[in-house]
């Protein structure tokens, strides 16, 4: 994380004196951007560049469902399956994508392509069903969407 | 349009959301009022005196929150604006977000200047792209402007924000879990007392209040409490953003005035259900409000107190049409994984409740369900019951009793059948 240090100075000056601890999601925000993934070495370097305990930061990675320890596919497909979405047909849409696939949620692909999840509701209940590919939210799916959709993603 | 509209009062259009266009529309012609004419205590009168009631889910009076906040007590004071947006059928603060947020951030200067708060922050929820994008660029325009920073206007008030970013987490979304969060840590919610009014972020007094709460406060000072009154009904002033989802034909988001008829909004403004299919219930205000049938709903007012008498809440505006034909027991099944994945484990009762809860519906509708399991939901639903830190332990009781109060039939039958009455169906059928 050493070369994002002089981002995170940056970071630290938007925040009020004190507000130290405050800077470990935003940190580890921006290295798992960075590297994917938050690996040991960035929680024992973030911990003593924010003089925060490291459990402090190891207790926040498993706390939150955005956190990843380990390295996932280059596309990360999040089906939302809460109640707007499936009474919407994300079951079908995310039965569709499993066999395209062949893998079921909490899986990556073997070519290392593309990684799959069911999330709770994302506050896109109007334009159900829905997913996120990476940072983007995809919305009003059907099934050609989908298949236009992963054509795209290489 | 259902009734008058104070926030979502212009057309959208690809610059809308901006600086230029938001002044163009008379923005911070509020702020500049409250800066060259008004006491900190007079905003606090004001929107006292207007009676807004707070639009995160609670319905709790925004002006009695405020006073708890002692001005001049030598410590400094927080402000926090809720847009961790979690609650599942909701997403009408995302609307504030992406198309006004200058309205936001006006309204976040005048309770600042009101209160005190010398650094404010907006937390949103960390999935939120486009939403933070848009008000992120928003933060920078009005720095820029001299809207922020040191001497706002050439006054005495200085003012900074921060735009906080979540991770994933619903219960980081209740006001202390979020406050955790922010101090960087997991989000789990604290015991009060004491209050967060009183001590909050980092020990200090802290005020959270909703985004769409604290969007209405521009307009309030622009046109005062009386006006603002004048809106909607005695018991609920003002108006509130509906975001509609489910078997409806027009879903979205709807600014309707407070007293505004249920069915007239759900047939004319919404579109009514696909298929011609009638309602068979709907989730008033997200999730965690307890479900009212179509007859139970049939000449209700679009008001905080209509849905009280009638045992529930309009919640956080999200609002979930169901079609006659849905499967109950399944979508029962789909809240209970959602509470029993989003609590935080830190109280028993919720902890092991909202598991036990899940379980019983996962085998409820694999067909093993066991005759008193009727009576074992309600048991857990209410042990749950005023004995937890936060709300989120109650809201799953609710949502599971209010559910078997009403459809109480439908889990007989399924028990006893081993099958759905309805096939597990969530989706809405094209022919009856
Ligand atoms: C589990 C849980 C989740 C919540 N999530 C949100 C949320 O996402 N947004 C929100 O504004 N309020 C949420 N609330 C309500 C907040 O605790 C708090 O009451 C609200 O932000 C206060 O703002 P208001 O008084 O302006 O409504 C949640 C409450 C609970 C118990
Ligand atoms: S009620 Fe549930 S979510 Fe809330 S603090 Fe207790 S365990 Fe956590
Ligand atoms: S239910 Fe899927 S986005 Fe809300």
């Amino acid at each position: 994380m050493k070369h994002l240090v002089p981002e995170f100075e940056k970071l630290r000056e938007r925040f009020p004196a004190g507000f130290e601890s405050s800077l470990v999601l935003p940190c580890l925000r921006r290295i798992q951007e960075d590297r994917g993934y938050v690996a040991d070495s960035d929680i024992e370097e973030l911990a003593v560049f924010l003089g925060v305990p490291q459990i402090q930061i190891e207790e926040v990675l498993s706390f939150y469902t955005q956190f990843r320890r380990k390295p996932i596919g280059r596309w990360h497909l999040q089906f939302c399956h809460n109640v707007s979405c499936s009474m919407n047909g994300a079951e079908n849409v995310l039965a569709h994508v499993e066999r395209k696939l062949g893998i079921k949620p909490g899986q990556t692909t073997p070519d290392g392509r593309y990684t799959l999840s069911t999330v709770e509701c994302l506050g896109s209940c109007g334009t159900a069903p829905m997913m996120m590919v990476n940072d983007g939210y995809h919305e009003n799916l059907t099934l050609t969407k989908l298949d236009e959709l992963l054509q795209g993603l290489k | 349009m259902p009734g008058r509209q104070l926030i979502m009062s212009f057309p959208v259009t690809a610059t809308s959301h901006g600086l230029p266009d938001y002044r163009a529309r008379g923005g911070y012609g509020a702020l500049a009022k409250t800066l060259g004419q008004m006491k900190p205590q007079d905003v606090v009168k004001e929107v006292t005196a207007s009676g807004l009631q707070g639009r995160g889910g609670a319905a709790f009076a925004v002006g009695r929150k405020w006073q708890v906040v002692q001005y001049d007590d030598g410590q400094p004071h927080y402000l926090i604006a809720n847009a961790d947006e979690g609650e599942p059928g909701t997403f009408k603060d995302r609307w504030i977000l992406e198309n006004n947020p200058h309205v936001l951030l006006e309204s976040m200067l005048i309770a600042s200047y009101a209160l005190n708060v010398r650094n404010c922050f907006v937390y949103i929820r960390g999935e939120f792209d486009l939403p933070y994008r848009r008000l992120a660029d928003a933060v920078e325009e009005a720095y820029a402007a001299g809207l922020f920073g040191r001497n706002i206007l050439g006054s005495d008030f200085s003012c900074d924000i921060v735009v906080y970013r979540g991770a994933g987490a619903y219960v980081a979304g209740e006001a202390s879990g979020l406050i955790s969060s922010l101090e960087g840590k997991k989000g789990y919610p604290r015991n009060r007392p004491p209050r967060l009014t009183v001590r909050g972020l980092y020990q200090r007094p802290t005020v959270v209040n909703n985004v769409e709460s604290l969007s209405n406060i521009a307009w309030i000072i622009s046109n005062g409490a009386d006006a603002f009154k004048a809106v909607g009904t005695p018991k609920s002033p003002g108006t509130r953003l509906f975001s509609v989802s489910g078997h409806i034909n027009r879903p979205g988001v709807y600014e309707v005035e407070l007293g505004y008829p249920w069915m007239k909004f759900l047939d004319e403004d919404c579109g009514g259900v696909p298929h011609g299919r009638a309602i068979k219930c709907v989730v008033p205000g997200g999730v965690s409000s307890k479900v009212l049938t179509g007859a139970d709903i049939a000449n209700l007012k679009l008001s905080h107190e209509d849905l009280w008498d009638a045992g529930s809440t309009l919640g956080s505006g999200g609002m979930i049409v169901i079609a006659e034909g849905t499967c109950m027991v399944a979508l029962l099944q789909v809240l209970m994984r959602f509470y029993h994945h989003e609590s935080c484990g830190q109280c028993t009762p919720c902890r092991h409740g909202t598991g036990w809860l899940h379980r019983i519906l996962d085998r409820i509708v694999a067909g093993d369900g066991r005759a008193d399991d009727i009576e074992r939901l309600y048991y857990i639903s209410k042990f749950n019951d005023g004995t937890t830190i936060c709300g989120l332990g109650d809201a799953a009781g609710y949502a599971c009793s209010g559910i078997l109060d009403k459809f109480r039939d439908e889990f007989e039958y399924c028990i006893e059948h081993k099958r759905s009455k309805f096939g597990g169906n969530l989706e809405c059928l094209r022919s009856s």
